[in-house]
C-alpha cells in the first residue's frame, strides 16, 4: 500500500505522512555467535510514528542501537535523508538530528533538569570555544536564546515545578519525562524513544502516551519507538515492525499486523478480542 | 589579644596559603578522574614537566640541546634571547594542550573500556616518560623560575596586621600571590564548568557516558579537553613551586601533597579538593604551632598523612565525595 505512495499521505485523523526519511536495508547484527539481528529492512517515513515491537531478547533494543549508532551492524546499510550513512558513533549521529532516550534512563544525575535539558542543546551552540569560555559577545545570547527553547519544551512537558531539582531526586516516572524533554531540547529529526513506558502506571501510561502523540502532533516530529505494552503501541503508532528472534516478521498498520497470522502465533499468542 | 592566638592566627594565615597551592594540585587530578575515571599519577610529573617548559622558553634554552651535543659534537645551548614571562606561559600552555592532545591520540584511546586498574598502571608509565622527556629536552640541573613576582615578606600585610593586632604578621609575598592567582583559576574553572557549553558538556561526560554520547557529546573532545585544563593547573602550581624553590625534579613529589587533600575532600568534588587543600594546609600549621614544641617538631611531613588516615577509618568518601552504596 504505502509503496505506491512515495509523496506520503494523510492519515485518518488528518496528519500528513511524508516521504521516507530513513531506510534500514538488510541489517544483521552478531555478538559474537549469537545472531541478534537477521536481515531486517524497514523504512521509516517523515512525520510518522513507527513502532517495533516484539517479545523480549526479539532485538529490540539492538536495533535501535543500530540506528543510533550504538552498535554497528556487520551486513546492512542505514539509508538516512537519501544517502547511505557511513559508519559512525553515537555524538555523530545525535549530531545529524537524531535523538534518543534509554530503556534504563540515562540522565546526568548529579545535574539539575534545566542543566539536563539544556545537554540536549548543545549542538545547537555555535559559538567558539574561546568565547564561550569567555563568555564573550554571541555566546552569552546564544546561551539566553537556548534557554528560551528549553524553557518551551519544559512548559509543553509540564515540569516547570521541578525546573531546578537535581534528577537524582525526581521519581521514575518523572525522569523518564526529563529524558523526553532533553531529547526534545535537539530538535530532532527522528526520536528514537526505547520503552518510554516501561515501569510505569496506569496514569504515567496515559500521560506519556498524550505526549508522544502531542510531540507528533505539534512538532511533527518522526518518532520510532520500542514498546511492550501492546495496547499502547496499537493506539499511538501508524506503523508497526513487528520482530521476533531477531527476524521481521510483521510489518504494516496496526490492523494488518494484529491479523498477520505469524503474528499472532509468535507474539500474541491468543487474540485478546 | 595574647601573644599565642596572634602566633596561631599567623600560623593559621600562612597555612591558608600554603593550602591554596594543595588544593591546587588536588583540582588537577578531580578534573581527570570526575571525566574519565582516570587516577592520574603523572599529574605531579605534568607540574615538573610544564615548569621546565615554562624555565626553557623563557630564557630560550634549545630543547634537547644536550641530545644533540652528544650526538654530533654540537656546543648548542642556548637560543639566545628571553621572552617575556607572559609569551612564555602562553607558549607552555599550547605545550600542554599539545601533550593532552597526544595522550588520548597514542594512550587512552586504545584502553577505552579497561579496568580503572589498568589505566592507572598507565598513568604510571606516563608520569616516568614525561620524568625522562622533561630531563632529555631541558637538562637535570636545579633552574631558577623567575616570573617576576618578589620574594620574601610583605610588607602589606604586615602594616595592615600590625595596625589591627600590634603585631605584624610574617607572610611571603610570592605565597600570597599564587593563593591568590590559584584562587583565581580555581574560580575561573567553577564558572567554566557551570555557565559554558563545554563545561556543561564536561559535567555531562563525568555523570553518565552513555547519555552524553546520545546528546551528541565527543567523549575524545572531552578526554583532551579535561587533560588541557590538568596540564594548565598543573603549569600554575609547577610555576608557583618552582618560584619557590627551583624548578628541579622534586617537584613532581608535590603529587604526594594532594593524596590526603583528596582523600579528605574525595575523588570527585572540586569544592571538596579546596576545602580539603585548606584545611591541610590550616591544619598542618597549627598543628606543628601547637604540638611542635611538644613533640619535637617537623609533623608537617606527615600530619596530613596522619588526617588522611584518620579519615579513611570514619569517613572514606571524603567530606564531599559521593557515598558508595552498591544494591544486592
Amino acid at each position: 500500500m504505502l509503496d505506491t505512495q512515495p509523496e506520503g499521505y494523510t492519515t485518518a485523523d488528518g496528519r500528513k505522512i511524508g516521504g521516507v526519511v530513513m531506510e534500514m536495508k538488510n541489517i544483521t547484527l552478531r555478538f559474537g555467535g549469537v545472531v541478534a539481528i537477521k536481515d531486517i529492512s524497514f523504512d521509516v517515513r517523515e512525520g510518522e510514528i513507527r513502532a517495533i515491537i516484539g517479545p523480549n531478547g526479539a532485538g529490540k533494543s539492538s536495533m535501535l542501537n543500530v540506528i543510533s549508532g550504538f552498535y554497528h551492524p556487520q551486513e546492512g546499510e542505514v539509508w538516512y535523508k537519501g544517502a547511505r550513512r557511513p559508519r559512525m558513533r553515537p555524538y555523530q549521529v545525535a549530531r545529524q538530528g537524531i535523538a534518543r532516550t534509554f530503556q534504563n534512563i540515562a540522565l546526568f544525575e548529579g545535574m539539575s533538569v534545566l542543566d539536563n535539558i539544556m545537554t540536549g542543546r548543545l549542538n545547537h551552540m555555535k559559538s567558539g570555544f574561546f568565547s564561550q569560555a569567555l563568555w564573550w559577545g554571541p555566546a552569552a545570547k546564544e546561551e539566553a536564546e537556548n534557554r528560551e527553547k528549553v524553557e518551551k519544551v519544559i512548559d509543553f512537558l509540564e515540569i516547570q515545578h521541578i525546573r531546578k531539582t537535581p534528577v537524582r531526586r525526581l521519581p521514575y516516572g518523572l525522569k523518564k519525562r526529563v529524558e523526553l524533554a532533553r531529547a526534545l531540547a535537539a530538535e530532532p529529526s527522528i526520536l528514537l524513544l526505547d520503552e518510554p513506558m516501561a515501569g510505569m502506571n496506569v496514569e504515567e501510561k496515559e500521560d506519556m502516551s498524550r505526549f508522544v502523540l502531542d510531540v507528533n502532533d505539534e512538532f511533527g516530529t518522526t518518532i520510532v519507538l520500542i514498546e511492550h505494552d501492546m495496547g499502547v503501541v496499537m493506539d499511538l503508532s501508524d506503523r508497526v515492525v513487528v520482530m521476533d528472534y531477531g527476524k521481521k516478521i510483521g510489518d504494516g498498520t496496526p490492523d494488518e499486523v494484529r491479523s498477520n497470522e505469524e503474528v499472532i502465533k509468535a507474539y500474541l499468542g491468543v487474540s485478546h478480542d | 589579644m595574647p601573644d599565642t592566638l596572634l602566633f596561631a592566627l599567623e600560623a593559621a594565615a600562612n597555612g591558608l596559603t600554603a593550602g591554596v597551592m594543595y588544593a591546587l594540585v588536588a583540582l588537577g587530578f578531580v578534573l581527570i578522574f570526575k571525566a574519565s575515571g582516570i587516577f592520574n599519577f603523572s599529574q605531579g610529573v605534568m607540574a615538573l614537566f610544564a615548569a621546565l617548559t615554562l624555565v626553557g622558553l623563557q630564557t630560550g634554552q634549545i630543547p634537547f640541546s644536550h641530545l644533540i651535543n652528544a650526538m654530533f659534537g654540537t656546543r648548542l645551548h642556548h637560543f639566545g634571547w628571553t621572552l617575556p614571562t607572559l609569551v612564555a606561559i602562553a607558549g607552555t600552555v599550547v605545550v600542554m594542550v599539545a601533550f593532552a592532545w597526544l595522550v588520548e591520540r597514542l594512550i587512552f584511546r586504545h584502553l577505552v573500556n579497561q579496568e580503572p586498574i589498568i589505566l592507572f598502571m598507565a598513568t604510571i608509565g606516563l608520569a616516568y616518560f614525561l620524568e625522562g622527556l622533561g630531563d632529555i629536552m631541558w637538562g637535570a640541573e636545579v633552574k631558577r623560575l623567575d616570573v617576576g613576582i618578589p620574594q620574601g615578606m610583605s610588607p602589606v600585610v604586615d602594616d595592615v596586621t600590625y595596625a589591627w593586632f600590634g603585631y605584624g604578621f610574617y607572610m611571603d609575598t610570592l605565597e600570597l600571590w599564587a593563593a591568590l592567582i590559584a584562587g583565581v583559576l580555581v574560580l575561573s574553572l567553577i564558572l567554566f564548568s557551570q555557565y559554558t557549553k563545554q563545561g556543561r558538556a564536561l559535567r555531562a561526560v563525568a555523570d553518565d557516558h552513555q547519555a552524553a554520547l546520545s546528546v551528541g557529546i565527543s567523549l575524545r573532545f572531552i578526554w583532551v579537553l579535561v587533560w588541557s585544563l590538568a596540564g594548565i593547573v598543573a603549569l600554575v602550581a609547577g610555576m608557583m613551586w618552582g618560584a619557590k624553590s627551583g624548578v628541579q625534579f622534586s617537584l613532581s613529589l608535590i603529587a604526594l601533597k594532594a593524596l590526603p587533600v583528596l582523600i579528605l575532600g574525595g575523588f570527585t568534588s572540586i569544592p571538596g579538593a579546596i576545602v580539603g587543600g585548606l584545611i591541610i594546609g590550616v591544619g598542618e600549621r597549627l598543628f606543628d604551632f601547637f604540638m611542635g614544641p611538644i613533640i619535637g617538631g617537623a609533623t608537617e611531613n606527615w600530619f596530613a598523612y596522619m588526617l588522611a588516615l584518620v579519615f579513611l577509618l570514619f569517613r572514606p568518601q571524603g567530606l564531599f565525595g559521593e557515598k558508595i552504596i552498591e544494591r544486592v
